[in-house]
């Protein structure tokens, strides 16, 4: 099983490498958009499917880290290296803040508190047009030599994100992410154990902040533009949804999910101005017949049949 | 009076009771999405879609019964109606099913909803800018504060927001619906045990908070531009007022509304830019002292 799974993930790897060679412009492009919400959702699934805490206003960081990174390259002559640290770390400075603040309220409290503080942050991007351009944010920005061909684009996004996905499924299955998923389950016993239930919490809201944060600088890279809409709640809305539809209890459903919706909504869109009406009628579906997601069926399903087997011997 | 004038001039004060009465619809919009929150736990992201749907239909309804005197007053009897109707569909359709599932379940599926509602008004109404005209006995202006005109439309609408606070509370007090359902929002499993049909109780509360959407709706039509994304403003704000009001307490919601309505006039006064910044403000200050709303709510 655990070869089966290797030999799958270097066969994908491969794949993923190949892609740009054969595939005309368009795909590469949307291959990497796909990629880079994978992470913001997988990043999201930190915090939401182990930590089980509210988060519905991801975006903010996944914009926060986008800005940061794009005034770093237009507004200064630094290094563009140090733009692509200083984005997910401002993005982790705000997940520190915005965790301080909000983790003592429970569950529904805890969400809106932080929509209200993302909508803050989100009024202050949107207003401030001096600093980032206000409602028409900042476009053709400069990217390095090397990253600026859609195929370099490509590269930069799937390695950062690969190796993002790697420290995330490390972090998950670290004494950290236990004693997280501990804490989701239950708080009281696991306070009772000894563990600092809101420090944990709070460190897993930074480092969610800080991979939504690389997902933003990693926008940056693709498509040379940031805009407010990047930190507009409807936007973290859809991340849960990617979430949800990919399963939040495998860990890479929402890279599935994220997957799945950036390619329906691409090629819906060609066809029809209705894509919202597709989407919806698509969540209120999975909501009915998939709570678990796809990955959480299948998963459900060939435990089924494995335990069933065994039954039978 | 002139002792007021000199500590705030007149022009100050007369944008403030217009920035009032804007908070006036906040509160109509907000009550009704409180008492949801309140009663069935559902956090309504579709609340928003709704409240569009009855601007729509205000502008179809007036269109209908042509500049006439009656044109608004149907309006405004028919739209909140047929968004009762609309969300009783999705009640009975729908959320009777789900409301074991948890609060994020909710939320997204009231989302879907409001992702459905909008493409369907983009559908039926197309895109562009619909305006609806204020009704002919509220046309023009009253000398107020010192001389300075003041709309009388928005004399109307301060009017209407203490008047559906006072039927509101009437209905959750004084009538027998409104007491099953506060018992329910409390203990649904023992209401249901003394053998009342809550899942019907439910539903009846849920068309009464979309009603208010509707209704908001409606009164807001003549004030802005009918346009499709104006439920995506509105919906964070009905949400913030509720939660710095207290879920589910409708005298929460009027204070909420009455703090988010004064912070966003003064901020723009102060400080045009970043007026939009404000009323956020003011909600994180709440929260941060009195985490679960400024009134009780009522879980």
């Amino acid at each position: 099983m655990r070869k089966n799974t290797l030999l799958f993930l270097i066969a994908g790897i491969i794949l993923l490498l190949l892609f740009p060679v054969f595939l005309p412009r368009f795909y590469v492009y949307l291959l990497s958009i796909i990629l880079l919400y994978g992470l913001l959702a997988t990043s999201l699934n930190i915090v939401l499917g182990y930590g089980g805490i509210f988060q519905f206003h991801h975006a903010v960081f996944y914009g926060v880290g986008a800005y940061g990174t794009a005034l770093m390259l237009t507004k200064t002559a630094m290094p563009a290296i140090l733009a692509f640290i200083v984005g997910p770390l401002v993005a982790s400075a705000l997940g520190f803040i915005l965790g301080i603040i909000c983790i003592r309220l429970s569950k529904l409290y805890f969400g809106m508190l932080q929509i209200s503080l993302g909508s803050l942050v989100w009024a202050i991007v949107y207003r401030w047009y001096s600093f980032t351009g206000g409602d028409d944010g900042i476009h053709g920005i400069p990217i390095p030599e090397m990253l600026s061909s859609y195929i370099g684009a490509y590269y930069y996004t799937l390695i950062i994100t690969a190796v993002c996905i790697f420290l995330i499924f490390k972090i998950i299955n670290s004494p950290f992410g236990s004693a997280l998923q501990g804490i989701r389950d239950n708080p009281v016993r696991s306070e009772m154990i000894g563990i600092n239930v809101k420090r944990h919490q709070i460190l897993a809201l930074t480092i969610a902040g800080f991979f939504a944060g690389v997902a933003g600088s990693l926008f940056v890279v693709v498509d040379n533009t940031v805009f407010p809409d990047m930190l507009f709640w409807t936007l973290s809305l859809e991340i849960l949804i990617m979430c949800l539809l990919g399963g939040w209890f495998s860990f890479m459903g929402p890279m599935l999910g994220a997957g799945v919706i950036v390619a329906l909504r691409t090629f819906v869109s060609t066809y029809t101005v209705y894509w919202a009406l597709v989407l919806g009628v698509l969540m209120i579906f999975v909501i009915f017949f998939l709570p678990n997601g796809i990955l959480g069926y299948f998963e459900e399903r060939f435990k089924k049949v494995f335990m069933g087997s065994e039954i039978k011997e | 009076m002139d002792i007021i004038y000199s500590l705030i001039p007149p022009g100050i004060l007369s944008q403030i009771f217009v920035g009032l009465s804007r908070t006036t619809i906040l509160f109509i919009v907000a009550s009704g999405l409180s008492l949801i929150l309140g009663v069935l736990r559902i956090p309504n992201v579709a609340h928003g879609s709704l409240y569009m749907i009855g601007a729509f239909t205000a502008f179809t309804v007036t269109k209908i019964f042509g500049e006439g005197q009656a044109a608004f007053w149907m309006a405004l009897i028919i739209a909140p109606l047929f968004v009762a109707l609309i969300s009783l569909i999705a009640e009975r359709g729908m959320f009777q099913f789900l409301y074991e599932r948890e609060h994020l379940m909710l939320l997204l599926l009231t989302f879907a909803f409001s992702l459905v509602f909008g493409d369907l008004v983009k559908l039926v109404w197309g895109g562009e800018y619909k305006s609806v005209p204020v009704p002919a006995i509220f046309q023009g202006f009253v000398p107020l504060f010192g001389g300075l005109p003041f709309p009388i439309y928005n004399i109307f609408l301060l009017v209407a927001g203490p008047v559906v606070a006072v039927l509101l509370w009437l209905l959750t007090n004084k009538t027998k619906i409104g007491k099953i359902a506060r018992a329910a929002a409390v203990d649904r499993e023992m209401v249901g045990a003394v053998g009342i049909n809550v899942s019907w109780v439910f539903a009846i509360v849920f068309v009464i908070g979309c009603l208010l959407a509707g209704l908001g709706g409606v009164l807001v039509a003549p004030t802005v531009s009918v346009t499709l994304g104006m439920d995506h403003n509105l919906i964070i704000e009905a949400f913030l007022i509720v939660i710095m009001g207290g879920l589910g307490n409708i005298w929460g919601a009027m204070l909420g509304a009455l703090i988010f309505g004064i912070t966003q006039s003064l901020g723009i006064l102060v400080w045009p830019q970043f007026g939009i910044v404000f009323p956020y403000l003011a909600v994180v200050v709440v929260l941060l002292f009195r985490p679960t709303g400024l009134l009780k709510s009522t879980w």
